[in-house]
């Protein structure tokens, strides 16, 4: 069984129908999409949350869909994560598949008991009696000047934990087709939306106008119903000079710095973080024997630091260099220093050039 | 800092915390008559579909249908069949011989850990028999008594408690987690309340679906201070959900008095009526009331007209668990002096008292429920007890920790037997 690379949903359709018209949508659209598709296809799907009903969500996620599926399956719901996420446990054991909504990553802390504690572990302290089949979508990093309670990466809290599953997007194309995977897949699924790209990809230089997702390759979203496999990378770039592992924002960002360093970079967008695609990493770092790792989350049991020990494990033969983390520093996000916190072109810049250097 | 000799600028008093303190300690002579009880058949019993503000007096009096003269009084009578009665207090009867004998299990070295319902049998034995089989229940740890009168096999229980190789959930919860969906059971979580907003979701779904299932949880009134539970009750009043928030007061929360749960200042009834739920404060050592409060919550329910709190007054006769001595902390002269009684002995004789049991059937009984557990507890060791190999094969520890097993836990199950290999030279040492 070992000698497959186990990555869960290969048997799923990967690809879109090849017909399918092609058309370009922001993050926002091609989640609502996602959204609006599996409301349509699965009577047990349902989505809650704070404002995600007549008022459509605060970043619009959720717009319209109450009003074509109606209040049973689109509904508000009180200030409370913990009563959120309770509430989808009980429905996943009733045989619904509730996709609740976090209203922003850094407000789902009241909801960990449920989380860790219950959806998690439901499958094996029932040894299958119940399961906890919910997709908990929510908006999370930083960009866009939130300050410390609205610009938390805080994925690393929930790959540690057994039983959950962490999936982030970083193109409307994959966004729609992981969403789809996530709210069929019979495990708890974070769904983080990396909140600074909803409406355009993000290079990392602040100070250049913002460029909308339409100009992207990857906006173009098939209409209609297909899958990205949870547990799959995205080869961004074909490289030899270094690997860089990247997920979310950090994926362009990256992807801005060393076409700005003219660096023949090998970049994987990681896009599920538990399971990882541990083939493509090794693979990718095999073949560089140079590993950039860049997440925006603070650095300390940062999910870089598991990515690093895995590179480390399993490629210490093939390295040329020491593994390098590039990731937010270890302080709440701040407000007025937004930019001296993000992992920036300058810091990644730095990195790659310490990598590069023999 | 305040200098507490020299109050503060102006005439401000001193202020003082005040830290809760039960009235009885190892020792103490224990004396309940501070406890309004109440009159059996006092209590008013509105129709399901009143306004919670219309019943608010039910949430400080106490439901009570038994009397000292061993007769069912009032409007909360529920007018059960003897044969029904009888059931009752078999099922009651049942449980305590249970409880009896995993307990000395436990301290036989059988399992780790086991916890008794002694004194609360009414609280989860009438309450879920006034349930339909299939509504869905969302319990705590100590409510056995619906697993056994749902009819839950015996063997399975035990099997559980001593994790082996027959425990349907293959050894890894601790003992008396139970979990059994095709009894509607849900999975019990060592982690207190979280149970309350899962069930009010249970009912959500079934009221999206339209069905006519309703729900029930049962949490201890320690754990009423836990979010969870608060979260609950909000979600429960604001969708109107069809469920019944059951808090089992049982005076004890460990070695922590109802006090540090709130019960100094109001009953916990009393949480339902600032949420707008409908509530109900219960003699829970009195089996007629438990059934007749549950028979209302669940009416209520099932026509639409939301949920119930129902708050359970009864008195943990023993220990908090096999892992603590109680008379290290309460006054071992409270489980005598509890102004309820015993709720098997109340309706033992209810059934007496009214011509359709007595003490010769009853002594049978009691014999027959013992010697039944014994029997099956043998049967059960066959299986093998904690600890003696018995066990599920290795590689379902990293089983059913997703649907399917990713490629790290896959590495790591190789390491887990391999391990086992290089000890025992073989996984399964002991068969």
């Amino acid at each position: 069984m070992s000698d497959q690379p186990a990555t869960l949903g290969e048997n799923v359709i990967a690809e879109a129908p090849a017909n399918a018209p092609e058309r370009r949508l922001n993050m926002i659209e091609a989640i609502n999409e996602a959204l609006d598709i599996m409301l349509a296809r699965d009577p047990d799907v349902i989505i809650m949350g704070e404002d995600v009903g007549y008022f459509g969500g605060v970043f619009r996620a959720t717009a319209g869909l109450q009003a074509k599926h109606g209040k049973t399956r689109v509904f508000d719901t009180p200030i409370s994560e913990c009563g959120i996420i309770g509430v989808a446990v009980g429905m996943g054991a009733y045989g619904l598949r509730p996709v609740p909504e976090i209203q922003f990553a850094d407000y789902i802390y009241p909801g960990l008991d449920q989380l860790i504690s219950e959806a998690a572990r439901l499958r094996y302290r029932s040894a299958g009696d119940y399961i906890a089949p919910m997709t908990v979508r929510s908006p999370f990093g930083g960009g866009i000047f939130g300050g410390q309670t609205h610009s938390q990466s805080p994925e690393a809290l929930f790959t540690h934990v057994a039983g959950l599953k962490t999936v982030i997007p970083a193109t409307p194309h994959d966004a729609k087709g992981l969403l789809i995977s996530a709210i069929e897949d019979n495990d708890p699924v974070i769904f983080f939306e990396p909140k600074r790209i909803y409406n355009g990809p993000f290079t990392g230089f602040y100070d250049r106008p913002v460029e909308p997702w339409k100009k992207h390759p990857d906006s173009v979203v098939p209409e209609g119903y297909y899958k990205v496999p949870l547990g799959k990378a995205r080869h961004v770039r074909e490289g030899e000079a270094l690997t860089v592992l990247a997920y979310g924002t950090m994926v362009h960002v990256a992807e801005a710095v060393c076409e700005a360093k003219g660096v023949d970079a090998d970049i994987l967008d990681l896009r599920t973080l538990v399971p990882l695609d541990i083939k493509a990493i090794e693979a990718s770092v095999e073949k560089t024997g140079r590993c950039l790792i860049v997440h925006e989350a603070t650095r300390t049991s940062g999910f870089g630091a598991e990515l690093s020990a895995l590179v480390t494990e399993r490629c210490f033969y093939h390295l040329e260099a020491p593994v390098e983390r590039v990731t937010g520093f270890d302080t709440p996000y701040p407000h007025s220093l937004e930019w001296a916190y993000f992992p920036g072109p300058v810091r990644i810049g730095e990195a790659i050039d310490k990598l590069l250097k023999d | 800092m305040a200098d507490p000799a020299n109050p503060a600028e102006g005439n401000r008093p001193t202020l003082a915390l005040h830290v809760p303190e039960p009235r009885y300690r190892p020792g103490d002579t224990a004396d309940f008559s501070h406890i309004d009880i109440g009159q059996p058949g006092d209590q008013p019993r509105p129709d399901e579909n009143i306004h919670p503000s219309h019943m608010a007096g039910l949430a400080y009096g106490l439901v009570r249908v038994l009397g000292d003269d061993n007769q069912a009084h009032g409007p909360w009578n529920p007018r059960l069949s003897p044969n029904v009665l009888r059931t009752m207090l078999g099922h009651m009867a049942l449980v305590r011989a249970f409880d009896e004998r995993m307990f000395r299990g436990q301290r036989q070295g059988k399992t780790s850990f086991y916890m008794k319902c002694t004194g609360e049998e009414a609280t989860s034995i009438a309450s879920s028999m006034a349930l339909a089989s299939d509504d869905m229940v969302f319990p705590s740890y100590r409510q056995q008594g619906i697993l056994i009168a749902r009819g839950y096999p015996l063997i399975e229980m035990i099997n559980q408690i001593y994790s082996n190789k027959a425990d349907k959930l293959k050894g890894r919860q601790l003992p008396i987690m139970y979990s059994s969906r095709e009894h509607s059971f849900f999975s019990i979580s060592g982690n207190l309340a979280t149970q309350c907003p899962q069930a009010v979701g249970w009912a959500m779904a079934s009221a999206i679906k339209g069905d006519s299932r309703i729900a029930a949880t049962w949490v201890g009134e320690g754990s009423t201070a836990e979010g969870d539970f608060h979260s609950a009750c909000t979600f429960a009043a604001v969708y109107n959900a069809p469920v019944i928030l059951n808090v089992v007061n049982n005076q004890w929360a460990i070695s922590s008095f109802s006090g540090f749960a709130g019960a100094e200042r109001t009953t916990f009834a009393a949480r339902g009526l600032g949420y707008g739920i409908a509530a109900l404060r219960v003699d829970g050592n009195d089996a007629l009331a438990c059934y007749a409060a549950a028979e209302w919550a669940a009416n209520r329910a099932r026509g639409n007209n939301g949920p119930t709190l129902i708050e359970y007054f009864t008195y943990r006769a023993e220990g908090h668990s096999t892992s603590d001595d109680p008379s290290g902390y309460r006054s071992a002269q409270e489980r005598e002096e509890w102004p309820l009684g015993d709720p098997i002995n109340r309706l033992k004789k209810h059934l007496v008292a009214i011509g359709e049991w007595d003490e010769a059937r009853h002594a049978a009984m009691d014999l027959e429920c013992a010697e039944r557990v014994k029997a099956t507890t043998k049967e059960a060791e066959k299986n093998g007890i904690l600890g003696h190999g018995l066990h599920h094969p290795f590689h379902t520890m990293f089983e059913d920790v997703y649907e399917e097993l990713p490629w790290h836990l896959e590495e790591q199950a190789e390491q887990a037997i391999r391990e086992r290999i290089t000890k025992f030279g073989t996984e399964r040492p002991f068969g």
